[in-house]
């Protein structure tokens, strides 16, 4: 038996970013990470001989500034230019409509009054996701009493909100729990540019653009940004296993241990205290602080078991959604694709099929229902353009995640599958005719493949539907907001927790300044 | 010239008998020309009629104008058929305010709720799930179907009755404005926020999630057996253009549950006599205060001079004073129809329009001429007077959504079904029975163009077909039938896009965001001009509440007493 000072399970990005920072602020750390390398779903991975890509998230646009402060990133590789900001594309049978810049700066492929329109839009979206930004980087208020630093954070908030005028705050309040078509029906006219916003509002959720607070999402990317810029997206050199490697290295500089192939099998509770974790090779592991990285639910579920904590806390675990509804497809082309009407720029971009807000919403659907969508929304990348050491001289890649692919598929996915590619490759051919000819190979990760590969449970990219009712102070879960939990001595440091997923180190960092605070 | 109306009126004043004066003055089209009233009331709905009375016995002079031959709105009851009393719109009467029944002393003026218990979903496999009012009964109920869902209830009831309990009593205040620094409004804002620190941390938590989860995802955490979610789920969809998978019904079921929780006798149930009953009473408590109504008389619109409200302009051309105007119509309807565009500032009528009406229900009314029955169903069983359902999963229900999307009735829609004669004859002749089928969806246009006639007989084939699988024989039992879309709401209540709660329940729509942000508080842009509708906070169903609110506003404007109108009752 070995002790610890403070042990990390789980190496995903936000276990390296929390293990990081607590080594710097002088913690002895180790991290336990079950899979044979570290970065979870954030990895660059071979799929098929002599193609790489980014195994599930495949686009870096809201790493959190701190984050990289906090870790020095900069000076382990991961430095962005402006050059660097990828246009996103919306395709659509009457010629694409382009976003230049850090999410649409220019506007291209549209009439001048949409442009102007915009342009309006565009400002509004980002002055109201300036206000929620400030919570990405703290705890969530606590609603049982808040310290004075607390209060004085939220009068902060109160402030930038009235600062933005009378009429403006009104708008403010009024469109923040709305649906994302009704606002951009309010200000839009160009079914391309409202089916991308109705794609990246929706993008990662059980909802629909219909849903009332789909614009939530729309907030939330907004609310990230990339090399300064909000909204601004890049593709890492690499791809997003170069980000889990500088994170690593950071982790590493600072003294931190890893240990892959390590699973944990459980965590020690002795006295209502988390002491220590049990591997599955019966080595047992004791420490001060543990702080768990992996999703919320396998960690009280599984790890501690529901005899270690009280059934109400049992039962808000056991209810946080998390049934993923977007699946990743992986394709090895012979040859780079040709997008219809897409100029050179536009394929190192980010293509998007969503050609209007009713066919995202028509996408969504069947999904509710337990069926995936026969005419599916995607992003789609093609990394070995912007990297060509992802693919053969003269191959390609093709990255692209696909929704609606709802975890639960009524006819279970291994029947589900080949069809759901079918239908997927039909939208791809549509849009890039001649594309089918160029498979070498296609990998399609469903939620349920998803889930057994990196260890999320329902193939949750954000370990828990990341909507309203579980935003904030109800994330994970309600009373427990803030990165402790019932357990003295364990924390949660995962996407499970507040803000949520996507490749910010948000979670992870705000676990450790938690940590940090408490002397835990 | 206003002073001089104001003299005329004075004088007039000073007579006896106001009643019996005002109704020769009617007669008398000189006088109405020439008198101010100090209200005139557009629209004859239960909240203009609550508003109303309320003006009415602070003292001012009140004229109510009805573009219908009677008056009611929504709640009404009509005889289409000669014997048949039809509530031909709104069917039940379990939202109106008790306070608003006591102050206008309705049950004197003839209301009289008939409480009914029971009702039932029922299943595809021939069975059905009862509802009763006893707790106990309905737990024993649930655990013919499931033993968990039956424990999950007593926590499920005590769950939404304790977030009941903290909404409630804001359906009788005025929504704070967030964005003002005035005194009142900080202070409502400090009240709320008391409320809420009252709450257990829990308790707050739900109160945050309640606001923003969909009805489906809530009901996930209490119960494992689909009909006995399709079962309360209902209540989170009536009269919206949601389904109960979009986030934000969870809210819309608290809405519907708040007349429950009352657990004041007779707040559920059949209005004897129908819906009608309930606007009959209110005009009869108006009228014996000294109330006058004049119905048959469309307002063309509003006469505005100055940036102030002068009165209204009839149809025919008719022009009729008042020192304040207030509008039971929606806020579409009054400020994009009633009021001209140079008399409101651009971000106001940006707002109106933006404000989301969505036709989503219609009424199918029939009679019959015998009590169907429903094999599922023991004889006598109370399930017969209550309300009947046949959507028994919540994914028919929100199959049913995915159809108002598209732009068409669905196929198998959801029902909510009652039939009143089984408790009070009155509306029928013996034996005979008045039916009443609430259908959603029903989406205000279909597929992109108008409702046709030919749309709304498959409308209602859809809903006879529904019935018809569970009660053999049905079809031959109906004498007549009344059938509603949007297209007919519309054009005989004049509620935009047949929208029963005149506007969305979703939070854009809420609070001090409704009808539109920074005017929430019942005031428009002009002078003298008021809104009293369902438009308003709380929103709809035949509550009462905004037409009650409207009124203390208007009084409070006037530096008149509101000691006559009840605050919120404390809740249980």
């Amino acid at each position: 038996m070995t002790s610890s000072e403070t042990i990390v399970i789980g190496g995903g990005h936000n276990g390296l970013v929390a293990a990081a920072a607590l080594a710097k602020a002088g913690r002895k750390v180790l991290v336990l990470e079950a899979g044979s390398e570290v970065g979870g779903a954030a990895r660059t991975e071979e799929f098929a001989p002599g193609f790489r890509v980014s195994s599930v998230a495949h686009l870096l646009n809201r790493l959190h500034p701190d984050v990289v402060k906090a870790l020095d990133l900069d000076k382990h590789g991961l430095q962005f230019a402006r050059a660097d900001f990828m246009p996103s594309v919306a395709l659509s049978k009457d010629g694409p409509l382009v976003l230049h810049g850090a999410y649409g700066e220019v506007l291209t492929g549209t009439n001048s009054s949409e442009q102007s329109a915009w342009k309006e839009l565009r400002a509004q979206l980002l002055r109201y996701a300036g206000i929620l930004k400030p919570f990405l980087s703290r705890r969530p208020p606590d609603l049982a009493g808040m310290s004075l630093r607390e209060t004085a954070s939220l009068g902060q908030t109160a402030l930038a909100l009235k600062k933005l005028g009378k009429e403006d705050m009104r708008d403010f309040l009024r469109v923040l729990l709305m649906n994302v078509a009704d606002l951009l029906d309010e200000q839009l006219a160009d079914i391309r540019l409202k089916g991308l916003l109705a794609f990246d509002a929706t993008l990662g959720s059980n909802l629909g653009p219909r849903s009332p607070t789909s614009l939530l999402g729309l907030y939330y990317r907004l609310a990230g940004e990339t090399g300064g810029a909000a909204g601004a997206q890049i593709f890492p050199q690499g791809g997003m296993g170069a980000v889990a490697a500088a994170i690593r290295a950071a982790a590493e500089k600072a003294g931190v241990t890893i240990r892959t192939s390590t699973p944990v099998a459980k965590i020690i509770v002795e006295k209502g205290r988390a002491v220590g974790v049990a591997l599955h090779t019966g080595e047992v592991l004791r420490a001060r602080t543990i702080v768990s990285a992996i999703n919320p639910a396998t960690t009280f579920l599984d790890l501690v078991g529901p005899r270690e904590i009280d059934t109400g806390f049992v039962r808000k675990v056991k209810n946080i959604r998390m049934k993923g509804d977007a699946a990743k497809l992986n394709l090895a082309l012979d040859r780079p694709p040709q997008f219809t009407g897409v100029d050179a720029a536009g394929h190192k971009g980010r293509l998007v099929i969503a050609p209007s807000p009713d066919h995202v919403e028509r996408a969504f659907n069947p999904s509710k229902y337990g069926e995936f969508s026969p005419e599916p929304v995607m992003e789609i990348t093609l990394p070995s353009l912007a990297d060509p050491s992802l693919a053969p001289s003269g191959a390609c890649v093709l990255s692209a995640v696909v929704q609606y692919a709802p975890y639960a598929l009524k006819e279970g996915w291994d029947a589900g599958k080949p069809k759901f590619l079918k239908a997927i490759m039909a939208q791809l051919e549509a849009y890039a005719p001649g594309i089918g000819k160029s498979v070498v190979h296609a990998e399609l990760l469903t939620p349920a493949d998803i889930e057994t590969r990196y260890r999320m449970p329902g193939g949750h990219w954000h370990h828990g539907e990341l909507q309203a009712d579980q935003m904030l102070i109800s994330r994970p879960v309600s009373g427990w907001s803030g990165y402790d939990t019932p357990l003295e001595g364990l924390f949660l440091a995962s996407a499970g927790s507040h803000p949520g997923g996507g490749v910010s180190g948000a979670p992870g960092l705000n676990a450790a300044r938690r940590i940090i605070a408490m002397k835990g | 010239m206003a002073r001089q109306i104001g003299l005329c009126h004075a004088k007039f004043r000073a007579f006896g008998n106001r009643s019996r004066k005002n109704e020769e003055r009617v007669a008398r089209e000189d006088w109405a020309k020439m008198k101010a009233w100090d209200a005139i009331i557009i629209g004859g709905g239960h909240n203009g009629l609550v508003n109303a009375c309320y003006l009415q016995r602070a003292g001012l002079d009140v004229l109510v104008i009805e573009k219908n031959d009677w008056v009611g709105g929504a709640a009404t009851s009509r005889e289409l058929t000669p014997g048949f009393l039809y509530s031909n719109c709104s069917y039940v009467c379990s939202l109106f305010r008790p306070e608003i029944m006591r102050d206008l002393e309705l049950p004197r003026f003839g209301l009289q709720v008939i409480s009914y218990e029971g009702g039932a979903v029922f299943t595809r496999d021939g069975d059905y799930l009862a509802n009763y009012r006893d707790h106990d009964a309905h737990r024993r109920e649930f655990a013919r179907f499931s033993k968990r869902d039956a424990e999950a209830y007593d926590r499920y009831a005590r769950d939404v009755t304790r977030q009941c309990r903290f909404i409630q009593p804001l359906l009788m205040r005025t929504a704070p404005d967030p964005t003002s620094l005035r005194p009142r409004d900080l202070g409502e804002l400090l009240y709320l926020g008391k409320k809420f620190a009252g709450l257990s941390a829990p308790e707050m938590a739900l109160t945050l999630r309640f606001w923003t989860m969909s009805i489906s995802e809530f009901l996930d955490e209490y119960f494992e057996t689909d009909v006995i979610k399709a079962n309360f789920a209902l209540s989170g969809i009536i009269g919206t253009a949601l389904g109960p998978m979009s986030p934000g019904t969870a809210y819309v079921l608290l809405h519907h549950y708040m007349g429950e929780v009352d657990g004041s006798v007779g707040a559920w149930g059949y209005a004897r006599g129908g819906m009608g009953a309930v606007t009959k009473a209110l005009a009869a408590s108006f009228k014996a205060s000294g109330g006058t109504i004049r119905t048959g008389a469309e307002v063309d619109h509003v006469l505005v001079g100055r940036g102030k409200a002068k009165g209204v302009v009839l149809a025919g051309g008719e022009e009729i004073f008042g020192k304040l105007v207030v509008s039971n119509a929606d806020v579409k309807r009054t400020f994009l129809k009633l009021v001209e565009e140079k008399e409101l500032p651009d971000v106001f009528l940006r707002r109106v329009r933006n404000f989301k009406i969505r036709g989503s229900s219609g009424k199918v009314n029939i009679a019959l001429d015998s009590l169907p029955e429903f094999p599922a169903l023991p004889k006598d069983s109370p399930v017969y007077r209550g309300d009947m359902h046949f959507t028994d999963s919540m994914e028919r229900m929100e199959r049913a959504y995915d159809d108002w999307k598209a732009g068409r009735w669905s196929a198998d829609p959801f029902l909510d079904m009652v039939i009143p004669t089984t408790l009070d004859p009155t509306m029928a002749p013996p034996g005979k029975h008045f039916m009443s089928c609430f259908v959603q969806y029903a989406p205000p246009r279909i597929a992109g163009a108008e409702w046709t006639d030919a749309d709304r007989d498959g409308f209602a084939e859809s809903v006879i077909s529904q019935i018809a699988e569970y009660s053999p024989g049905f079809r031959d039992r109906i004498v007549h039938m009344e059938v509603r879309t949007p297209r007919e709401i519309e054009a005989e209540v004049g509620l935009t896009e047949g929208n029963i709660f005149q506007g969305e329940l979703t939070f854009d729509q809420l609070l001090f965001n409704r009808p539109v942000p920074g005017y929430a508080q019942y005031r428009s842009p002009v002078g003298g001009l008021y809104m009293c509708g369902s438009s308003t906070h709380p929103g709809g169903g035949v509550m009462g509440a905004p037409g009650r609110n409207a009124a203390a506003e208007i009084l409070r404007d006037l530096a008149k007493s509101t000691s006559h109108m009840s605050a919120a009752h404390d809740v249980i």
